[in-house]
């Protein structure tokens, strides 16, 4: 079972419309370069010079990366990952 | 009334999108904001026409981005700004007034500004139904706003808040969610409901709008100086926006010509030491703030520990000049005791962590005693009760009897509660 990984609406235009993807990887960094590698578009909105975007939120099951091992965070098979925007709330 | 908004613009890489509910852009993930257009607003305001209108926030209305007239919340803003000189003692400074939102109307909170001109927005991209996330403020007013204009409503707060947050939010009859998680957790949902369903989040797809209602906060503190600003302002500190969009009220009066003086105005922004990413940010020199997975303090209303406006936040403090603090759950509570007895002000928890910041402030010497400082107080004391419960003295239960108060009296049974 691979990892399911979850596109915000905005960014779906560059993802063939789709609102989820199945990718492999043992890490986030890993799934988010294959997902760069399949939606080459996608790989400038998410990183700047290696980086995560300062407004770019990844989530591991619920949980923020930056509480785990950032872009190192372990992943296995069936865990979803969430890309979300950071501009919202109070 | 012609509208003057041209757009929403990223303010990280400037791309223009038309107005639409989107609150990121496309390309950076970077937040948007309302574009306007300032030569026409200059054009067609000043300040007599102003002083004409009733006073509440929509005397400022080309300002803000809404077409036509406000539909929801008509009546909201308008607060006193309260020469505070009890309290000025009490610090030891010259100049002191407290801009008073815990009265604002109807959910006694600042919230009511920004979702007047959310919810608005809502009705004008035809939405049926709204929500937000919220720690507790944000909710009662989304709730009480949505039920005066006919709109459903779905509120998300963190489970553990207080029990009036709670039923002042309920009592409106809207559909509230207490998640299992911190204010972050709820956010995040939200951010994924606004994905999945058609609704008006006030802050997520509709936040660039909702924000701006912020700026009335410091439209109505320059006109009621005599349309200038301060010299120093510290403002509570949750997700970041209001103090920076205090300082850009400032700006706009003086872009748009209603005060003659560029502001000056130094703005420090306050936290709790419980949940501090943003001046623990600071502080330690950096550009961004510092994420706090779990937050811990009694100023619940301002327990975000991922705020999304933590970076502009440390921006408008250093540029200005300005500070950040913050201070301890005691701290707060005798800072919430201090200001209901010099200046019968009776705020809730994130005003005790204003005015505690202020007085730590003006002991660093970071604000000079001779200055004029505004004070932000942007909630009420009766919804967060339980924070000082625990702290004011009992009071006497006695008979009807004329000596048992005379023993009251002389048995001095009060004992102070201010360190």
């Amino acid at each position: 079972m691979p990892i399911k990984v979850q596109i915000p609406q905005a960014m779906r235009q560059h993802a063939d419309n789709q609102a989820s993807v199945d990718l492999a990887g043992a890490s986030v960094k890993e799934v988010l370069d294959n997902l760069g590698a399949k939606f080459p578009n996608i790989v400038g909105r998410i990183f700047e010079n290696g980086q995560l975007r300062r407004f770019v939120n990844i989530y591991l099951n619920d949980e923020d990366i930056r509480y785990l091992d950032n872009l190192q965070s372990a992943t296995k098979d069936g865990d979803v990952l969430s890309i979300i925007p950071a501009v919202a709330g109070v | 009334m012609s509208d003057f908004v041209r757009g929403l613009k990223c303010r990280l890489c400037g791309k223009a999108y038309p107005k639409k509910p989107l609150n990121y852009c496309e390309d950076d993930f970077g937040p948007l904001e309302v574009d306007y257009d300032y030569d026409a607003i200059r054009e067609v305001v000043n300040r007599g026409k102003i002083e004409l209108r009733p006073f509440n926030m929509w005397r400022y209305r080309e300002l803000l981005p809404i077409d036509g007239e406000p539909t929801v919340g008509p009546l909201v803003g308008g607060t006193p700004l309260v020469r505070a000189d009890r309290l000025a003692e009490a610090l030891g400074v010259q100049k002191l007034w407290v801009k008073n939102d815990a009265v604002n109307f109807p959910t006694l909170s600042f919230k009511d500004r920004v979702v007047s001109v959310a919810l608005s927005k809502a009705r004008e991209f035809g939405f049926d139904t709204v929500g937000c996330a919220s720690t507790g403020n944000l909710a009662n007013s989304v709730a009480a706003n949505a039920a005066q204009a006919g709109l459903k409503s779905y509120i998300f707060v963190p489970h553990d808040l207080e029990q009036a947050k709670i039923l002042n939010t309920i009592v409106y009859g809207a559909n509230l969610v207490g998640i299992k998680g911190t204010y972050d957790d709820v956010n995040r949902l939200c951010s994924q409901i606004a994905d999945r369903y058609n609704w008006g989040l006030v802050n997520v797809n509709l936040r660039p709008f909702y924000a701006e209602g912020s700026k009335s906060f410091g439209f109505e503190i320059a006109e009621q100086l005599g349309w200038r600003t301060p010299q120093h302002v510290v403002s509570p500190m949750a997700g970041g926006s209001l103090i920076g969009k205090i300082h850009k009220a400032f700006h706009e009066l003086y872009k748009v010509g209603l005060i003659d003086r560029e502001p000056k105005c130094k703005i420090y922004g306050a936290q709790a030491t419980g949940c501090n990413p943003i001046t623990a940010g600071l502080k330690a020199g950096s550009d961004s703030h510092r994420p706090v997975r779990k937050p811990n303090t009694i100023a619940k209303s301002l327990a975000i520990g991922d705020p999304a406006d933590g970076y502009f936040a440390i921006k408008v403090m250093k540029e200005t000049g300005g500070w950040g603090e913050d201070v301890s759950d005691a701290e707060i509570a005798d800072a919430m005791l201090l200001l209901a007895r010099t200046e019968g002000i009776f705020a809730e928890t994130a005003g005790g962590v204003t005015l505690a910041v202020t007085k730590k402030l003006i002991e660093q010497g970071r604000i000079p005693r001779d200055e004029e400082i505004v004070i932000c107080i942007t909630g009420n004391g009766l919804k967060t009760q339980d924070a000082i419960a625990n702290v004011v003295e009992r009071h006497a239960v006695i008979r009807p009897n004329i000596d048992d108060f005379a023993a009251v009296l002389e048995g001095g049974r009060r004992e102070p509660a201010l360190v």
